[in-house]
């Protein structure tokens, strides 16, 4: 996780340089580039907080004349006389799945990652990569024989099953994060508890996992993210709309033409607003998380 | 040494069943679509009999498949070339000790935290450019409010797509050196891709800022002083000194963001469909369609299977590269 | 960092409890369909036979008059067999494409729904009836439908010698749907012909309205455009014949007709390829478009958004041609319950169930002894010509051909549509239909 120095405590404390014509211009282009990224949010916010009255495609840059809600009741509850889904069943279903999918590949990432630095065997190094591939495979090549396996398996069509397609797809991820965090642990200190008489397992309770809390919290953000951002295995996996995960819903939400725009935009509001908010309150360890993804530890 | 055996064993049991699952979900079921791209199955009811790589003789007849295929080579270079540049610009400008960095820093990272479906929904209305006849909306309408309506565009209903006409002199001139085969729209540029790269621009070139970022301050300061000091300006250590000690972080990124966009597909259902004459439709989408929709397994698992390939070119070589610097270490 | 931990932890915590709260409200009346549950029913069935169990039925109509007039049949239902729980499942989006990719999963994966919606037609190949269809050639004796069906439907519902599906309306593709003012201000009469639809088109265009409203999103409505073409410029015969292989596609009148698509194109709105069906149909709701080439549904479409000065003609060229579509119900081989499901064919069938339906619907029933009375006046017009016009079936909509076929064709159409190449799109629909092996 070296990578990851971002914010290397002395840039702040180094002096600024004064004010020249030069670092005007580098705020100049700074403050177009942010505006132009927040152009969009622009957009959604405004859109959001109009009355139905307000919506027009001819003004919709103007500011609404106050604060509404209807856009978010309308997205979140659904409309049941005009044939219109809310979201609010399918923003539970997206944390109901997103959270057990996170838990359980995180611990599964974990133990590999483990073995993989701590306790190599012969091949392990190749294993490892075998196992990387697996995060970068288009999913297009494995769902025909997905959906056959799941309906074998009685998990088809179920939230249950989709936990388990994001648990089986996110261990390269994860494996990834933890391996590379704990081969920055020193190897003395496990030798040293192998001498003192420590079992594989004991080490790893008792001397990795206390300090494997940063690792945890990147990788949690990271599948969190990544679960809650899924489309194509919501899609494929999860037949019926009550089942479906957000992104999913709000797709069929944008894809009906009974949706005014402006529902949809709250709708991606909604969709969009716990991986935000993750990423406002974390944003340093969904940073680790970016830069771990580029397998350089 | 009797507790190191078992431990052994115990590291062995630990892992087995990660390896069995991705041995059977991954490779497996990449054998098992490997399989099917080579039977007649094009029914709900498998047919496994063998046919050979006619399937994937008769995707290379097939119009919206080699459009595809263009639209996502055309995708990659320009969301690669789009992603990498204004990564760096902004990484180069945030490494100024610019007040307010976290600030700015947030601001291009935010958009990594949504989904391509939320980003397709939103640039759907942002990029919809309305009619001549019923007025603009989205960017257009902005752009005739700033004043600048010259700026207005068809983004994603734009079905032109630029490519060597063979009756022009060029391509008339390239028939004549047997280089007549590329005088087709196969081999062009379909310009409402360039809404979609708009869009994923958005979205991940905060991602190559970071990373440009973290690598930038990983140069010593010495570094740049001593090359000022030999009479080097800004220009100069950038392109002498800065760039190629970023070529490691330019290389993951591309690979990193290669593979996204081979594989991209949320973007394209939420944002435009396949559009007009197919114009940003990408084989991803080709897949799912001929697949689940039109229970064409058997060729569907063949645009898979070309796909895989695509990835596993720009992917393979890197992963080996890495495992064997790693092996040194 | 531990802080935004907990802090995040917290509001995560209490959102949920904010859902859980808020989620029944809505969820209650259609979240029937717990995936748990489909285990449950079967036993319920056996149990309690007439009155109990569920019965899950399964469409693409989620919204508008088409939901509407489902659960109008659901309530005949409801009142006949109470007790019964109906599990509606629908699929939104893409006109069913969606719906039938999660369809074909649930068949093959041993878990169907009792009823799903079907094209009557050709469409029904695609669902290897023998293996996953009830046949339902009893129910139709027994309940006297091909008699109460007319006999061109009959032709058409009968698929390897069997009824897969039972017919619950009528829809017709071939209308050209105007907006009365426009055309009365620039004095146009309703085109008869493309030539007069072109001369009024070039007045339209002058004018700055747009003389033709298209929206080619979905991938199906330039496929459903040149089906109409086709059939006013090649007559009914030959369009029959297109689809038996009769008719050649390299009949210079298939040429003519995709020339006529291609100018046609030339007056449409240029954000085609950005807009559904009806939002092309709103421009001409706001009276910035002219005329709008779609099937009748649009009809339930306008009056559900409260829009009155509609105009309809069969589409230049097709006058005396009724090109058809017909949705059915079909019944799944291995339904968990029976006995709800054929129940709920009876109704389906039944005069009193397509009296209830289509009106709604926007569409005629497919029996021929429903009461005019209960119809508005775009409906009663189309139950005239169906009694007299020659009828044709539908390719976009599933009638006409098997459904790999269609799709191809509704692939190149949409190409065609932008690029306008004749040659290329009549090469590539002949090699469509020898690929279906229907043309040599």
């Amino acid at each position: 996780m070296s990578a990851t120095a971002t914010t290397r405590p002395q840039a702040a404390a180094r002096k600024r340089p004064p004010l020249r014509p030069q670092r005007v211009l580098v705020y100049v282009a700074l403050i177009a580039a942010a505006a132009l990224f927040l152009l969009p949010v622009y957009l959604l916010i405004v859109t959001g907080m109009k009355s139905f009255a307000e919506v027009s495609l001819a003004t919709m840059w103007n500011l609404p004349s106050g604060i509404h809600f209807d856009s978010f009741q309308k997205a979140w509850f659904g409309q049941e006389s005009a044939g219109i889904r809310g979201l609010n069943s399918n923003f539970l279903n997206s944390i109901l799945l997103a959270i057990p999918a996170t838990i359980g590949s995180a611990f599964l990432g974990s133990i590999n990652g483990y073995v993989l630095s701590k306790w190599k065997f012969p091949g392990a190094d190749l294993l490892f990569t075998l196992m990387l591939f697996g995060m970068f495979i288009p999913y297009q090549s494995i769902l025909i024989p997905l959906v056959q396996a799941l309906q074998r398996m009685g998990l088809y069509g179920s939230l249950p099953g989709l936990i388990f397609v994001h648990i089986v797809y996110g261990i390269p991820i994860t494996t990834l994060i933890f391996r590379n965090y704990y081969a920055a642990i020193p190897t003395e200190l496990i030798e040293a508890s192998k001498i003192d008489g420590a079992s594989l397992l004991g080490i790893y309770r008792h001397i990795l996992v206390p300090i494997s809390m940063p690792a945890f919290v990147v990788v949690a953000i990271w599948q969190f993210t990544s679960v809650w951002n899924d489309f194509l295995f919501g899609v494929i996996v999860t037949s019926r709309p009550n089942v479906q995960p957000i992104t999913v819903a709000l797709n069929n939400m944008a894809g009906s033409y009974i949706v005014e725009w402006n529902v949809q935009m709250a709708g991606s509001i909604l969709a969009a607003l716990p991986t935000l908010l993750v990423y406002i309150l974390l944003g340093r360890y969904f940073m680790r998380g970016l830069l771990a993804g580029s397998l350089k530890g | 040494m009797r507790q190191v055996s078992r431990d052994r064993l115990v590291s062995i049991l630990l892992i087995i069943p990660s390896v069995i699952l991705i041995g059977v979900f991954v490779y497996g079921f990449i054998g098992f679509t490997g399989y099917a791209s080579m039977t007649k199955w094009a029914s709900l009811t498998p047919d496994f009999t063998f046919v050979g790589f006619q399937n994937y003789a008769k995707l290379f007849t097939i119009d919206r498949f080699l459009i595809s295929m263009r639209n996502t080579v055309n995708f990659t270079v320009l969301f690669l070339a789009a992603c990498l540049i204004l990564g760096l610009v902004l990484a180069l400008l945030l490494d100024q000790k610019v007040k307010g960095e976290a600030v700015f820093r947030s601001i291009f990272l935010f958009p990594m935290a949504i989904s391509f479906i939320v980003t397709g929904v939103v640039w759907r209305w942002l990029l919809n450019p309305g009619t001549m006849q019923t007025g603009s909306s989205g960017v257009n309408l902005l752009f005739e409010k700033l004043g600048l309506p010259f700026l207005r565009s068809k983004w994603f209903t734009d079905p032109t797509v630029i490519y060597i006409r063979p009756e022009t002199a060029v391509g008339q001139f390239l028939n004549n050196i047997g280089l007549g085969w590329i005088t087709t729209p196969y081999i062009g540029f379909s310009v409402a891709v360039i809404s979609l790269v708009i869009a994923a621009t958005w979205q991940m070139s905060g991602y190559t800022m970071a990373m440009y970022l973290a690598g930038l301050r990983a140069v010593p300061d010495e570094l740049r002083e001593a090359a000022r000091v030999d009479g080097a300006n800004e220009f100069q250590i950038l392109r002498h000194i800065l760039l190629p000690l970023l070529r490691p972080i330019t290389l993951s990124a591309v690979i990193i963001l290669g593979h996204i966009s081979l594989k991209i597909f949320d973007l394209v259902v939420s944002m435009t469909g396949p559009g007009p004459a197919f114009a940003t439709d990408v084989p991803a989408f080709f897949m799912w369609d001929t697949t689940f929709r039109g229970n064409n397994f058997a060729q569907g698992a063949a645009i898979a299977i070309i796909l895989l390939i695509m990835v596993a070119v720009l992917v393979v070589p890197y992963l080996r590269y890495t495992n064997r610097q790693e092996a040194e270490l | 960092m531990r802080k935004n931990v907990s802090l995040l932890v917290t509001v995560l915590v209490l959102l949920s409890v904010a859902l859980t709260a808020c989620a029944p409200a809505t969820t209650a009346p259609s979240g029937g369909q717990q995936p748990a549950a489909t285990t449950a029913p079967a036993q319920g069935g056996e149990t309690q036979p007439a009155a109990g169990g569920k019965l899950e039925m399964f469409s693409w109509w989620t919204a508008g008059g088409e939901a509407d007039g489902l659960n109008a049949m659901y309530e005949i239902y409801k009142k006949e067999h109470p007790g019964v729980e109906i599990v509606n499942a629908t699929v939104a989006g893409g006109a069913g494409t969606n719906a039938k990719a999660v369809l074909s999963t649930r068949l093959t994966g041993g878990d169907p729904p009792d009823s799903f919606q079907l094209h009557a037609g050709l469409e029904v190949e695609k669902y290897e009836p023998e293996k996953y269809l009830q046949a339902l050639n009893d129910l139709y004796a027994s309940e006297g439908w091909d008699k109460a069906f007319p006999a061109d439907l009959i032709t058409l519902l009968k698929y390897k010698d069997s009824f897969w599906g039972v017919p619950v309306n009528i829809h017709r593709s071939n209308v050209l749907w105007y907006n009365k003012q426009v055309l009365a201000d620039n004095n146009i009469e309703p085109p008869k012909t493309w030539d007069e639809f072109f001369a009024a088109a070039e007045t339209l265009k002058g004018k700055g309205i747009v003389p033709l409203v298209i929206g080619t999103k979905e991938g199906w409505e330039a496929g459903h455009t040149f089906e109409t073409v086709l059939a006013g410029v090649l007559g009914a015969d030959a369009y029959n014949g297109l689809w038996t292989g009769a008719t050649q596609w390299t009949d210079p009148k298939v040429t003519e007709a995709l020339e006529t698509l291609k100018k046609v194109m030339s007056y449409a709105n240029t954000d085609y390829s950005a807009l559904t069906w009806s939002d092309a149909a709103q421009y001409l709701v706001d009276g910035k478009g002219a005329m709008h080439i779609m099937g009748d549904w649009t009809d339930g479409w306008f009056t559900s958004k409260g829009y009155k000065d509609y105009g309809w003609a069969p589409v230049p060229g097709t006058q005396g041609t009724f090109v058809a579509l017909s949705d059915s119900f079909a019944a799944a081989k291995g339904a968990k319950n029976q006995e709800n499901l054929e129940n709920w064919l009876k109704v389906a069938g039944s005069k009193a169930g397509q009296e209830a339906f289509n009106p709604k619907k926007g569409s005629i029933c497919a029996r021929t002894d429903c009461d005019p009375a209960l119809f508005n006046e775009y409906l009663k017009s189309a139950m005239q010509d169906w009694s007299k016009d020659a009828i044709v079936p539908s390719v976009a909509h599933g009638a006409a051909a098997i459904e790999k076929w269609a799709t191809v064709y509704k692939d190149i159409l949409t190409t065609f549509a932008t690029n306008g190449d004749v040659a290329a799109a009549q090469t590539s629909l002949q090699q469509a239909c020898v690929d279906a092996g229907v043309c040599k």
